[in-house]
């Protein structure tokens, strides 16, 4: 679909370019005129779900997002919140959901390369990677597939980079059989006073694209992101961008060294929708109008024409808008680097955003009509019915279940992913992947970031507001697992079809819950994105708001880990529980995974736990720390058996206590003569002792397990069932 | 004085700052140097770092050996001065032939980050003083990492003593578990593992400062007990 600039404007490309026969009259009315065809496709990105927001907006002006750390919040390429001592961090996650099904290895790639160069345009040095991901079922067909080049993808894109992967969550699911979820998340690190936005300062200012060629790779993405699945869709590989991590790598340092100087008034990266939104956005944000002459645009393949540029989403590249005199600067930097540089505009006084090809005019288009003037709904949203409470669940054995319930996908080991990320180039990650969270220090300062990313679509689809509030308390609790303390939030709303009351309600509410959740625990969420239209056939995916939470700890290296050593004294912090099994990995494996509530936050005993477990971590008392969540308190001691030291624990061995997964709980292990010194910082927190590690069994009351059976039971299933030696299960 | 340590930045490199970081917190002074200089400034040492030298679209190192700099590397190493390559920096001196091997896809053909015992092995290297026999725990980060040469180079290079580093537990396939060969006069050593990925107790090992100390102690800097 690559029309000419003089096509007539016929209902069938109007349909073909994502507009409603609405839209397109409202494109209409405030144009005054017919749109040539490239405007016509500029309006199509531009006006995207992807791009516009149209269908979310109203709801995600609901969420906090400022606080006495918050620098930028939503809005820029990425947020930042003040660290203190003139530091800053840069965060955002952001989804690449329809690519990564449809290439997973470029798709995923891609997703890296992008959010990369969101957090660098705004001057920092990134520092972190996580990533959440989400596949169907183990026995469908693709998944295997799907896994193996999705992985490739992020370690292909993550390692060339040179920046760690440090944590990330993978979960399987039916609801995502024909629709992964890859959401990608960067942090990085900059002068609290030298931050970059994506403005044009004055009129007369000069426009530079720097990076690499333009090709004809990922022409309506961000259209192709705004639709549903259906047959054919293995046919839209030709909207999946290609990505090239060394150009990046070269383009990162190429930026941060010209960042160095002051020659840039405004930098943004050309994401989705290419050229075309990161010119406008930056004119929308710096109140301008924009003159870009496309003939100037360096071009990777021949016979390019306007369409194609403005709609491209080649990787690796950016705009930098400079003022005029500061040429030189620009290009010495580029050059050095081996990169493309051309100037290809100018900044205007008339607000209008305006192309030009060897000197004709081809668009024309006032700022505003794009930006301000794009559709916003407010979609009807219908509560679902009701869905069956959880029943009673028989078992004769709950306990002699584990090693099954260990052995799960959601649960077990998964080393085989994360070994193919670099997770300690750099050399700062303190605490690494498979931990409650990661931890990476800020070399030549006593300041660490804490990254944790999670979210439990179960949960969010049996009550949206209370499973996203709990996704919420969750981060914060990992996060004080290693002592840290939330700076922000990103979150990365993955939902099926807007246009269906009943998704929409579960995004609504979604966010409410988030919001009262983030309100309650003092996390403002400083950026993210939205990502509709995770259907196939008409069937959407479990709503999965993917969060991802950074923490900041500040003092010696903390010597916690979650794995038990001889003779400490065991402690759960939070109540046995009211054995929570609805929505749990346990009513699953039973077979109830859509039955009952999920479990409820109380906002004030989460935060007191928070307090203390910063506290006895940051203070060297505890050994061990981990946080209760999918599996419950059994799954959370037999994970702290891993290195091989069992334990003796003494409580009652129904499913509800073994299993349950209640909120607001976390397990610490001590040595003895720590007690007081524990019960101290304990203080108005309700916890109990329940055991003692040592040996080689982990014991419940009269039964036990051999810890060598745990480690195997997690650590096998899923590399056998990605060789394709265990049954699927 | 402290000696001068060069970390060549190669288009791609991204393990260059963590030598650099290395080397000053054993007390040298550590010198960046653009691959794109036709001279090295007056060095002690020359170290080439991890990464990705031109995205490793070729064979890796393969483009990187035909960098400007290089030319002045070799000649270094020709006058018996110590370089050091590390994980890329190993494949780029294979390329450039200062050390004996190729280095091939993973046998498992994935990237593989994860700790690797190793044992000290060979003659003596200005990286690899007092270090032989002793047993290393180290970081490895890399897809192609399986050394791989002719049976009569295998036979020299273990003839010779030229093999300083094998893996306990071989984690890529590498022939005779080789993790780090040198040249034949001992002064360009290459190996896969990172040894300034654990020079500090809180980034989980310190198995690495040895190398650091070593080369310290060999550019005749004043030993120092650099280890945070």
């Amino acid at each position: 679909m690559t029309p000419g600039t003089h096509d007539v404007i016929t209902d069938e490309l109007v349909q073909q370019h994502g507009l409603s026969p609405e839209e397109y009259q409202r494109l209409l009315d405030v144009l005054g005129r017919e749109p040539t065809i490239v405007e016509l496709g500029v309006f199509s990105v531009m006006w995207s779900e992807h791009c516009s927001y149209k269908s979310s907006r109203i709801h995600l002006g609901r969420l906090p997002t400022t606080g006495p750390r918050v620098l930028i919040g939503p809005g820029e390429n990425a947020g930042v919140v003040d660290l203190g001592d003139g530091y800053a961090a840069c965060f955002k996650m952001e989804s690449h959901n329809h690519p990564s099904y449809i290439e997973p290895y470029q798709g995923a790639a891609t997703g890296v390369g992008g959010i990369l160069r969101d957090v660098f345009t705004m001057g920092a040095r990134p520092m972190a990677l996580m990533d959440s991901l989400r596949f169907g079922r183990l026995e469908h067909p693709k998944t295997r597939g799907l896994v193996r080049g999705v992985v490739a993808g992020i370690a292909g894109y993550g390692n060339c980079m040179g920046i760690p992967t440090v944590a990330g969550e993978t979960r399987f699911d039916r609801s995502y059989d024909g629709n992964c979820l890859v959401n990608a998340f960067c942090c990085g690190i900059v002068p609290s006073d030298r931050i970059f936005l994506g403005t044009t300062g004055a009129p007369g200012n000069k426009v530079f694209y720097v990076g690499a060629g333009t090709g004809r790779d990922g022409i309506h993405g961000a259209t192709m992101a705004s639709t549903e699945f259906g047959e054919g869709s293995e046919e839209k590989r030709p909207t999946v961008q290609v990505g090239d991590p060394f150009q990046e790598k070269l383009l990162l340092e190429a930026c941060l060294e010209l960042m160095e100087g002051t020659a840039i008034v405004g930098i943004q990266d050309m994401g989705a929708a290419g050229l075309t939104s990161s010119s406008v956005e930056m004119a929308g944000r710096g109140g301008r109008g924009l003159l870009l002459r496309l003939d100037q645009v360096p071009m990777r393949e021949t016979g390019m024409v306007p369409y194609e540029l403005l709609l491209s989403e080649s990787q690796e590249r950016m705009l930098i808008v400079i003022e005029p005199g500061r040429e030189q600067e620009v290009l010495d930097v580029f050059r050095k680097w081996d990169l493309s540089v051309a100037e290809i505009g100018e900044v205007t006084d008339d607000g209008v955003w305006r192309c030009t090809w060897h000197g004709e005019e081809v668009a024309a288009i006032p700022v505003a009509v794009l930006t301000d003037a794009a559709p916003k709904y407010d979609r009807p949203q219908q509560a679902p019915p009701a869905l069956p409470a959880l029943p009673e669940l028989v078992d004769p054995d709950p306990f002699g279940r584990l090693l099954v319930v260990l052995a799960d996908p959601d649960i077990s080991d998964k080393q085989w992913i994360w070994r193919q990320y670099d997770h300690q180039v750099g050399t700062d990650t303190v605490v690494r992947p498979g931990a409650d969270a990661a931890l990476v220090r800020i070399k030549g300062t006593a300041k660490h970031l804490g990254f944790v990313c999670d979210s439990n679509g179960r949960h969010v689809y049996l009550d949206p507001f209370v499973g996203t509030a709990g996704q919420v308390a969750e981060c914060a609790r990992n996060l004080a697992c290693v002592g840290a303390t939330p700076v922000g939030l990103s979150d990365c709303m993955n939902f099926g079809n807007p246009q269906k009351p009943e998704i929409m309600w579960q995004f609504a509410r979604s966010v409410d819950g988030m919001a009262e959740a983030c309100r309650a625990l003092d996390v403002p969420v400083i950026s993210g994105n939205v990502s509709l239209y995770n259907e196939t056939d008409g069937v959407g995916i479990l709503p999965t708001p993917g969060l991802a939470m950074v923490g900041l700890y500040e003092g010696p290296t903390p010597g916690v880990r979650a794995r038990f050593s001889e003779g400490l004294e065991v402690a759960l912090i939070g109540e046995l529980g009211r054995g929570w099994l609805a929505g749990s990995v346990y009513a699953r494996l039973m077979g109830f995974d859509r039955h009952g509530a999920p479990p409820p936050v109380e906002y004030t005993a989460e935060r007191a736990l928070h307090v203390a477990l910063r506290a006895l971590v940051a203070g060297g008392v505890v050994e061990v720390a981990h946080d209760l969540s999918d599996g419950g308190l059994l799954v959370a001691l037999a994970e702290c058996t891993l290195d091989g030291v069992g334990g003796r624990f003494d409580f009652a061995t129904d499913a509800g206590t073994l299993y349950g997964e209640d909120h607001g709980r976390a397990l610490i292990a001590y040595r003895p003569g720590a007690r007081d010194r524990v019960s101290e910082l304990l203080a108005g927190v309700h916890s109990e002792v329940i055991g003692q590690t040592g040996g080689s069994r982990l014991a419940v009351g009269h039964r036990t397990v051999d810890v060598a059976d745990v480690a195997r039971a997690w650590g096998h299933s899923f590399p056998d069932w990605l060789a394709g030696t265990s049954p699927t299960r | 004085m402290s000696a001068r340590v060069a970390v060549v930045t190669f288009p791609g490199s991204n393990c260059d700052a963590d030598l650099r970081h290395a080397v000053a917190l054993f007390g040298m002074d550590p010198v960046a140097v653009w691959h794109k200089e036709t001279t090295l400034p007056r060095v002690d040492a020359v170290l080439l770092p991890g990464g990705f030298s031109y995205g490793d679209y070729l064979r890796c190192g393969a483009i990187a050996r035909f960098s400007p700099v290089m030319a002045d590397v070799v000649a270094f190493a020709g006058r018996g001065g110590p370089v050091l390559g590390v994980c890329n920096g190993f494949q780029i001196l294979t390329e450039c032939g200062l050390v004996p091997g190729v280095l091939l896809r993973n046998e498992g053909l994935t990237f593989q980050c994860r700790d690797v015992n190793l044992r000290v092995e060979g003659r003596e290297t200005p990286f690899t003083r007092d270090l032989v026999g002793q047993t290393l725990r180290l970081p490895i980060a890399h897809a192609e990492g399986n050394w791989f040469a002719d049976p009569e180079t295998v036979a020299r290079v273990e003839g010779e003593g030229q093999v300083c580093f094998r893996y306990l537990g071989n984690p890529n396939g590498s022939l005779h578990d080789i993790a780090g060969v040198s040249n034949t006069r001992g002064n360009v050593v290459g190996l896969m593992p990172h040894p300034e990925r654990y020079v500090e107790a809180s980034l989980g090992g310190v198995d690495g400062s040895g190398v650091f100390r070593s080369l310290a102690a060999s550019v005749g800097n004043p030993p120092i007990g650099a280890n945070a």
